[in-house]
């Protein structure tokens, strides 16, 4: 058994809106291991995407704390790289080569002539080869979504941490890219912090499933998924953690009404 | 339960092989010459300026008063002799080099404010203050108090300038600087940048619109400036520039002359804007998508 890569341990999140002070996340505790596909998920106002941005070194906790690799995390660094649900996150004025190179040159991680190799390799591994020299604004969403990814990956971060990336792309791309993501990881095996909303999402890409309720966010269950994914979407085991989850959500009632829904 | 949800009887399902696009005809075609000319920019701009030309000559014939109104030919002619004796040039350059140190200073100035003013909220709060302050208040209102402290010459004019330019470019930067999206900070800062790096390399790239509109507006606000300054103190030490050239003109009632002073300011304006600021424009924004 590995020690853990990220270690959360009883962390609240507060941040103030101009007229309240609003409590995101509750004493939450997990960890996320080496090679792990680990999904954060939850309804909207769970503060599941405070809880990313707080791994990112964006916000302090007000309690508890957030070590990777036994080292607290005080600031934003490239060491946890972020992918974020806004296409905006990539520099207009720099083509996808460039953008994906960036990283790589301002943190001096890699030398100068291995760092474009690897720029070169991971766009060709996204499939965008032929758009190396193309601005984003000339780029469909997934494919934007794809350079952030590589952008994210180029550098070799400890944890991938991924604020629904997905979420801003049509079913079909969304579909494609969840596909790409795990066909990825299967060849890399890098660590991922997944955050999503949606359920079947989080039991194809996750191989573990922290489910947060809301107001504030606190932990209902962390559940294991792994072995799932669009294939298994019709099986019975599929189902059955969708029904579980479902019902560690939105408790009992809700979840006798779905399956009297489904049975009609 | 579906039963009763049914409006229309049920119709046939069908699966089709895909028909051959080729028979649709042109689905991209090279647009022909004529078409690429009535489009092309610079072509619209050169004809807007002929039909200028063609009015102001056909008025100042009518008119005949080559007092009031020179004809464009007149113009034309003078402005050519002026250029040939190098009096115009010379003119003109004492002018711009006079500008190059105001605009140079200005941007620095501007620079050095917005710095100062991301980096703190205090510093925003100074900037736009004066911001608020000083970009209403004309530069040539303040050519005056620069003759006291300044004496007449080349530091009066740069004074007014760097004041007609720096509240422009500085406004204009601090706006842009704010609305860079939130997404595209947080990914800068997630690479661990900092200071001076961050603004750099993320925030000024970023706010470049913002920041080429300031500094078009700031040029054209200097230029203005300038011409205005020399007409009011005319000659700074032994060479005028071209408010000056104008100036002297009409002194002598040559209104040809100061048409051809005119001309040079409108020109210089015309080179600077479709030129220089619209190659800026195409290398970068337009490039970036940022701007269409």
């Amino acid at each position: 058994m590995t020690s853990a890569l990220l270690d959360v341990s009883g962390v609240t999140l507060q941040y103030k809106t101009p007229r309240h002070l609003v409590t995101a996340t509750y004493r939450v505790d997990f960890s996320v291991h080496q090679g792990d596909r680990y999904v954060i998920l939850g309804p909207s106002g769970c503060g599941k995407s405070t809880l990313l941005k707080a791994v990112g070194g964006f916000m302090p906790p007000v309690e508890g704390s957030i070590r990777i690799r036994g080292r607290a995390i005080d600031a934003p660094g490239p060491d946890r790289m972020m992918v974020f649900q806004e296409f905006e996150q990539l520099m207009p004025w720099k083509t996808v080569y460039q953008n994906v190179l960036f990283p790589m040159k301002v943190t001096k991680k890699f030398a100068t002539a291995e760092a474009a190799g690897r720029a070169d390799a991971v766009i060709e591994k996204v499939g965008l080869a032929k758009f190396r020299d193309v601005y984003p604004h000339m780029l469909s969403g997934g494919m934007k979504m794809r350079v952030a990814i590589a952008r994210a990956m180029a550098l070799e971060p400890d944890i991938l941490l991924m604020d629904e990336p997905f979420a801003a792309l049509d079913a079909l791309t969304r579909r494609t890219m969840q596909r790409e993501l795990l066909a990825l990881w299967d060849q890399l095996r890098f660590t991922v912090l997944f955050v999503t909303h949606s359920i079947e999402e989080a039991i194809i890409i996750g191989s573990r499933i922290l489910v947060l309720s809301p107001h504030p966010g606190r932990v209902r269950a962390e559940l294991n998924a792994d072995g799932l994914d669009h294939n298994s979407i019709g099986n019975p085991e599929f189902g059955a953690l969708s029904k579980r989850i479902n019902y560690l959500l939105f408790g009992d009632e809700q979840s006798q009404r779905t399956s009297e829904g489904a049975q009609a | 339960m579906t039963e009763n949800l049914r409006q229309n009887p049920i119709r046939a399902e069908r699966e089709v092989d895909l028909v051959d696009a080729g028979v649709i005809g042109d689905v991209e075609r090279p647009l022909t010459v004529v078409e690429r000319v009535v489009n092309n920019d610079a072509v619209q701009r050169l004809t807007i300026l002929v039909a200028i030309i063609v009015i102001w000559e056909l008025y100042a014939r009518w008119l005949d008063n080559a007092l009031l109104f020179p004809t464009f030919t007149e113009t034309l002619k003078t402005f050519s002799k002026d250029v040939a004796n190098g009096v115009l040039v010379d003119r003109t350059l004492t002018s711009l080099r006079t500008l190059a140190i105001g605009y140079t200073f200005g941007l620095a100035l501007a620079a050095l404010l917005t710095t100062f003013a991301v980096a703190s909220g205090i510093g925003t709060r100074i900037l736009s203050t004066l911001t608020a302050m000083f970009n209403p208040l004309p530069a040539i209102a303040l050519l005056p108090l620069a003759l006291i402290w300044f004496g007449l010459g080349t530091p009066s004019l740069v004074f007014v300038i760097i004041h007609s330019v720096l509240w422009a470019v500085a406004l204009n930067t601090l706006i842009g600087f704010r609305s860079v999206p939130e997404t595209l900070r947080m990914s800068g800062r997630n690479l661990g940048l900092k200071g001076a790096r961050y603004v750099g390399l993320i925030l000024i790239p970023a706010a470049f619109p913002s920041i080429l509109a300031g500094l078009k507006i700031g040029w054209a606000f200097a230029w203005r400036t300038l011409v205005a300054a020399e007409l009011v103190f005319g000659v700074s030490s032994r060479s005028g520039g071209i408010g000056w050239y104008i100036f002297e003109a009409r002194n002598d009632l040559d209104t040809a002359t100061v048409f051809s002073g005119l001309l040079a300011v409108i020109l210089i304006g015309l080179i600077v804007e479709s030129v220089i600021f619209r190659a800026l424009e195409a290398r970068t924004v337009n490039l970036w998508g940022m701007q269409r």
